[in-house]
């Protein structure tokens, strides 16, 4: 499986190595951009490995939230509600004491069992639950309390009423509030960041990612189901966009990889939760140090920067009608 | 109004429906089956004589129809999308790319720069369908960023018009992070207090309803658009729910109080006129 990409840029560059140098100085631009690519390659973790972290990040048995939330917090006192239509407990919010301190935590949250998965709806919010999210960014702005949240869900639900109280507004506008708050924020990946669903509640100062969680655009089915026109190539899908936590890492999406129990945090919740715990507890510390307006300046600036293109001018052979 | 057209919608009705690999041709109206030739429907904003259907509008030809001639000034029209994961699925990205470049002639998704719209100058970002889906990838929005702050700098509103089927997945995570960016810069132009009128043309999907589109001060849409996070076919195939007729559409949108208001796409260009004029009153 490693193969395909690899084998793919070798053909590629044995094919460019052997043409006659008729234009030198791309060509070996070109070469040595292959070159690059395939050592990146060779350093990076296989495809094997890139779905084994799809595996593990979501394991019927990995800790979801408030299994994170129990071991890590002191009187958590769960909030409901987006006080203007429903409740949704695919999203749990509520405050609680971290190190001593009010700390608010905003989390998806997936079930164990089948009642509780339907119930949880299998950890994918509808507009209500981004709501109660923002009503929770609301307190904690107003009291100064730092913010924790925990991605872990496939996506926002795809549901018509899901759309009909508008989900899209609601994930721009939750994200919207977070580019708005003073408050220290800090996001823990700890299962599937997903799509729109998971980027709702992780405009944030710092982003935290286990070892095994992946992040990503889309979940590898929907994504083998769109350009593979298979949703079977999810394999290809997950090796293709790499959403791995070192991939991640590497194109500045995440700040630090949070080590997991050997062979994943379901082997182990309490010492997952507790590698975890120093990580958050450690970054609060430093986030904390930090004035208000700063810290939103700095969250601003931190999404300014992130992408990644070139400049060049339009060749006029691209130019139709020339 | 007035010109030859050849209309044809009558044989079309009593055809038998025609099986999907066989595609209409683009200046065939899907919804009455009315023929045009292209100056014809140049001439009419791409809007069916006949029974309205809007058609698609490049983002070229829309700017042609919205600004006073000759206003607008491009920006930022170098950049060019990088293949940061080397990613490739039946194709590699880096050949869709030089594919839609040829084939659309633009650099990406998006086209930004300063207008004037009926003497009122604003800063535009138009994004096009026909580029990979007007998908959101790194230069989208880098694009969009860049003109939040050139209207920050110039202290007038911007205006989008979005058309996408979401986040570039060929950019991996680097796509959705476009969302935050493009929040980011939203937030920026608020701070600034310079007014922001999102026009959502058919179909405004995924990533970018669920980023800058949504937060205009001041949000439309032209008839029949398409505006969901998730398009029918998704939403039908995960929850096998019945949906209404009007999914997703405009209209419904209008009606669950998302959107200001429908604006038809002939009216569109005195409208924005009209919010732009008022929005610089109020400074």
């Amino acid at each position: 499986m490693a193969g395909e990409a690899e084998r793919h840029l070798r053909e590629r560059l044995n094919r460019l190595r052997g043409l006659p140098l008729l234009r030198g100085t791309r060509l070996s631009g070109e070469l040595e951009r292959l070159q690059k690519q395939l050592d990146r390659i060779e350093a990076e973790p296989s495809d094997e490995e890139i779905w084994r972290s799809v595996e593990l990040a979501r394991h019927s048995q990995r800790p979801y939230t408030l299994d994170y939330v129990e071991r890590l917090f002191e009187d958590f006192v769960e909030l409901h509600g987006d006080r203007a239509r429903a409740e949704d407990p695919a999203l749990v919010t509520g405050l609680a004491r971290f190190q001593g301190k009010t700390i608010a935590v905003i989390g998806q949250q997936k079930g164990r069992d089948i009642n509780e998965r339907t119930r949880r709806n299998f950890g994918m919010p509808h507009p209500e639950g981004y709501r109660k999210g923002m009503r929770l960014m609301e307190i904690a702005q107003r009291h100064g309390f730092p913010i924790a949240t925990f991605l872990d869900s496939p996506g926002a639900y795809p549901g018509v009423a899901a759309e009909q109280h508008g989900q899209g507004g609601a994930i721009a506008r939750s994200q919207a509030l977070l580019a708005r708050l003073t408050v220290p924020i800090v996001a823990c990946i700890i299962g599937e960041g997903n799509s729109g669903g998971a980027i709702a509640i992780g405009l944030v100062d710092r982003v935290l990612m286990q070892e095994n969680a992946i992040y990503s655009v889309i979940t590898p089915e929907g994504c083998a189901a769109i350009l593979w026109r298979d949703a079977g190539e999810a394999r290809k899908a997950a090796a293709a966009f790499k959403p791995d936590a070192v991939h991640c890492l590497e194109l500045g999406v995440i700040d630090e990889i949070v080590k997991e129990p050997t062979g994943g945090a379901h082997l182990n919740p309490d010492e997952a939760a507790r590698l975890l715990g120093s990580a958050l507890g450690r970054t609060l510390d430093e986030l904390g140090a930090v004035p208000g307006d700063d810290l939103r300046n700095r969250r601003r600036e931190r999404y300014r920067r992130v992408g990644i293109y070139s400049a060049r001018a339009v060749e006029p052979a691209l130019q139709p009608g020339s | 109004m007035a010109g030859p057209r050849i209309d044809v919608s009558i044989e079309h009705k009593n055809l038998p429906e025609q099986s999907q690999d066989e595609k209409k041709h683009p200046n065939t109206c899907p919804s009455c089956g009315s023929h045009y030739r292209d100056d014809e429907l140049e001439r009419n904003l791409r809007v069916c004589e006949h029974c309205g259907y809007h058609f698609p509008v490049r983002a070229r030809e829309r700017v042609t129809q919205l600004v006073d001639e000759g206003t607008f000034e491009e920006e930022a029209a170098e950049l060019r999308s990088e293949d940061p994961l080397g990613f490739f699925d039946l194709r590699p990205y880096t050949e869709r790319i030089a594919e839609a470049e040829v084939s659309t002639g633009l650099g990406d998704a998006m086209i930004i720069g300063g207008a004037a719209i009926e003497s009122e100058a604003c800063e535009l970002a138009v994004m096009d369908f026909a580029f990979m889906g007007g998908s959101m990838g790194s230069v989208v929005g880098e694009k969009l960023s860049r003109a939040a702050e050139s209207a920050v700098e110039r202290k007038v509103p911007l205006v989008a018009v979005t058309a996408s089927g979401g986040a570039r997945m060929q950019e991996g995570i680097l796509s959705l992070m476009q969302l935050p960016k493009t929040v980011c810069a939203v937030e920026d132009l608020r701070d600034a207090r310079c007014g922001f009128v999102s026009v959502m043309t058919h179909p405004t999907t995924a990533g970018v309803l669920a980023s800058f589109a949504s937060l205009g001060d001041v949000i439309v849409s032209e008839p029949g658009a398409l505006l969901a996070f998730t398009g029918p076919r998704v939403v039908q195939q995960t929850t096998r729910e019945k949906l209404p007729d009007d999914f997703g559409l405009a209209e419904s949108n209008l009606r669950f109080g998302h959107l200001d208001a429908i604006v038809p796409r002939g009216e569109l260009r005195p409208f924005l006129g009209r919010v732009l004029r008022l929005f610089s009153n109020g400074r």
